[in-house]
């Protein structure tokens, strides 16, 4: 087929450029949108899914990780004593301030875990090793919070309800969707820190025998455990997840951005691409004057709406790895898994040729004896 | 003879609102191959519209359209664009040729919408404008070639697929008179070189001696007597109605 598609679409330079902003607008809003709803999702329960913990003992009724509730520490015992069950850890996830050397306080979140055990702990340390939170007053930090909380170097000193606290390391991108940062620290300090008494803890996380079937473990605890929900760290994570992108809306609100932006993208496309028919009715006319059938015209319509995708999804990738680049160090971070963009690319490619059914539409109904009147 | 376009009692009524416009009352016409038959008549006299009903591009209100014995009328909408690619080429007074492609690219569109394509089509393209002797404008953009050469590009996109039925709507009515005179010796060169049934719509005197018959058109009606057998087409053997090779240039003086 003679590039009739491709020569009317490149011969308007103008009109080119205004359609691929509309796309490059269109998808990097999208993408951006998106990727703080990835990025947020996975922010908000991070936590949980780091823990490398297969259960969950938690207060009954917590509905996210932020919501735990004190419990005896007795049900360690009880947990440890049911078969399957591998390690048992108390942990602890609460909100306390912290205070900087100028005297203002920051809100902070308290993880208390055990220093030696495998479950909980921090991540991506880039400075210390978690073996250090055994040192008294130990704390962790994340690098993204270092100008929020003062802290710039190991060995600095802090407080934190009342109780001296000593950075000895540095984690790298480990976020709290509250902008609240985590301080990692040991159990005992985290009962400090929190004011919460010895014999309590806010969660028990359980690591299972190998070959042990997860629900039948969780199962038998929740029938030996009062008072208290088991839950696998999927249904954790999930509920939390839940709880923060949806029940508060702020999920829904970068949806809402995210659709903004595909409407935005079909609009601009739309006027663009009929704008660039209406221009070529007459050779269309032509077309179909010359016994083309309506499926021929629409493949040059639908051409010129798919080399305008991929050309504007291609600018738009590039803006958006500058972005997602940028937000590494933001307090939000911007997430793009690959399958995401892939997903994103079709969803350019269906908004373009979406967009295109007005001059098909247009097209359609043409009566080829146009081309006989002047 | 069979006629290569027979149009019986031909009515094309236009309704605009409450209102009913009369373009045909009724028209009868033959055109034979390697015959130029030229519809002349005074603006609104109903040519253009007796040209698309010809071309099976507009549907009369009533009467019958046969294209090589293939009643075009009993077809549906979907149907009519085949008959179009198959037997009839068109050559438009604004010549409208597309201006992004190429001369060489507008030929080899025509061929593409029948099913030719790459090299095939690139060979049968050079050929083709080799006939109208622009051949070697085959690369060159619209913009930069005469009205007359524009012209001729559409009676060899026209020629794609070997239409036995050229039909022109006003093609020297944008050129001078020495270029009109060089696209309708072309037109003739169609019907009488090779076989093809050539009809043209005009109001250019300066045509008439191309024709080998006039028809006069006044108020939607062939004016009685007014149907001019100027010359009597040489017999025409039944293989050169199928359309036969355009093999040699046409004058283009």
């Amino acid at each position: 087929m003679p590039p009739l598609a491709r020569r009317n679409l490149f011969h308007d330079k103008i009109r080119l450029t205004v359609t691929l902003t509309g796309i490059v607008f269109s998808v990097v809003l999208i993408v951006v949108e998106l990727g703080l709803f990835v990025g947020f999702s996975v922010t908000t329960s991070g936590i949980v899914d780091h823990s490398n913990a297969d259960l969950w003992v938690v207060s009954r009724g917590t509905p996210y990780i932020e919501q735990g509730a004190p419990f005896s520490e007795r049900k360690l015992y009880q947990v440890l004593a049911t078969p399957g069950v591998a390690i048992a850890e108390k942990y602890i996830v609460r909100f306390a301030f912290w205070k900087a050397p100028d005297g203002s306080e920051r809100s902070v979140q308290i993880v208390g875990l055990d220093p030696h055990s495998q479950l909980g702990a921090p991540w991506n340390v880039v400075a210390g090793s978690v073996g250090d939170l055994e040192k008294p007053d130990a704390v962790m930090v994340d690098e993204i919070y270092k100008e929020k909380l003062g802290a710039d170097h190991i060995g600095q000193v802090f407080e934190v309800a009342g109780h001296r606290a000593r950075v000895v390391g540095f984690t790298r991108g480990i976020r709290a969707f509250t902008t609240t940062p985590y301080v990692f620290t040991s159990f005992n300090n985290a009962l400090d820190y929190s004011r919460m008494s010895e014999d309590q803890t806010l969660f028990i996380l359980i690591r299972a025998t190998p070959g042990t079937s997860i629900p039948d473990l969780q199962a038998r605890l929740a029938s030996r455990l009062t008072d208290v929900d088991v839950l696998t760290k999927a249904q954790f994570s999930q509920m939390t997840r839940f709880y923060w992108m949806f029940t508060t809306g702020a999920g829904i609100a970068v949806l809402i951005a995210a659709l903004l932006g595909l409407v935005v993208g079909v609009v601009v496309v739309a006027q663009t691409i009929y704008a660039t028919t209406m221009d070529h009715i007459r050779e269309f006319g032509t077309l179909k004057a010359m016994g083309a059938p309506n499926s021929y015209i629409y493949r040059v319509i639908i051409t010129q709406a798919t080399i305008s995708a991929v050309i504007g999804y291609a600018l738009a990738m590039v803006v958006s790895v500058f972005i997602v680049h940028g937000s590494n160090s933001g307090g939000a971070a911007v997430m793009v898994p690959w399958q995401m963009a892939v997903g994103i690319f079709f969803l350019a490619l269906l908004m373009c040729i979406s967009a295109a059914l007005v001059s098909i539409k247009k097209v359609t109904h043409l009566d080829p004896a146009m081309v006989f009147r002047g | 003879m069979n006629s290569a376009i027979t149009v019986r009692n031909i009515v094309k009524t236009y309704e605009e609102g409450a209102s009913r416009i009369p373009a045909l009352r009724g028209v009868d016409l033959d055109v034979f191959p390697g015959e130029v038959v030229l519809l002349m008549g005074p603006s609104g006299s109903g040519k253009t519209t007796l040209l698309s009903i010809m071309g099976c591009i507009l549907r009369p209100t009533s009467g019958s359209v046969q294209v090589n014995g293939i009643e075009a009328t009993s077809l549906t909408e979907k149907e009519l664009p085949p008959i179009r690619l198959a037997h009839i080429g068109f050559v438009f007074q604004g010549f409208n040729l597309f201006p992004t492609l190429s001369v060489g690219e507008n030929v080899e569109l025509a061929l593409d919408l029948r099913g030719i394509r790459g090299a095939s089509a690139t060979q049968e393209a050079r050929r083709l404008l080799a006939l109208v002797e622009l051949d070697n404008r085959y690369d060159s953009s619209p913009s930069d070639i005469s009205g007359g050469q524009k012209q001729r590009v559409a009676i060899a996109r026209a020629l794609a697929g070997s239409p036995t039925v050229i039909l022109a709507d006003e093609p020297t009515a944008a050129l001078d008179g020495l270029t009109g005179r060089s696209v309708m010796q072309t037109m003739h060169d169609l019907a009488h070189k090779h076989g093809r049934a050539v009809v043209v719509v005009t109001h250019d005197s300066r045509v008439l001696e191309f024709a080998d018959r006039i028809v006069h058109m006044e108020d939607g009606s062939i004016v009685d007597g007014q149907t001019e057998s100027l010359k009597i087409p040489p017999a025409i053997a039944p293989s050169t109605i199928a359309g036969p090779e355009l093999d040699r240039p046409m004058s283009t003086n």
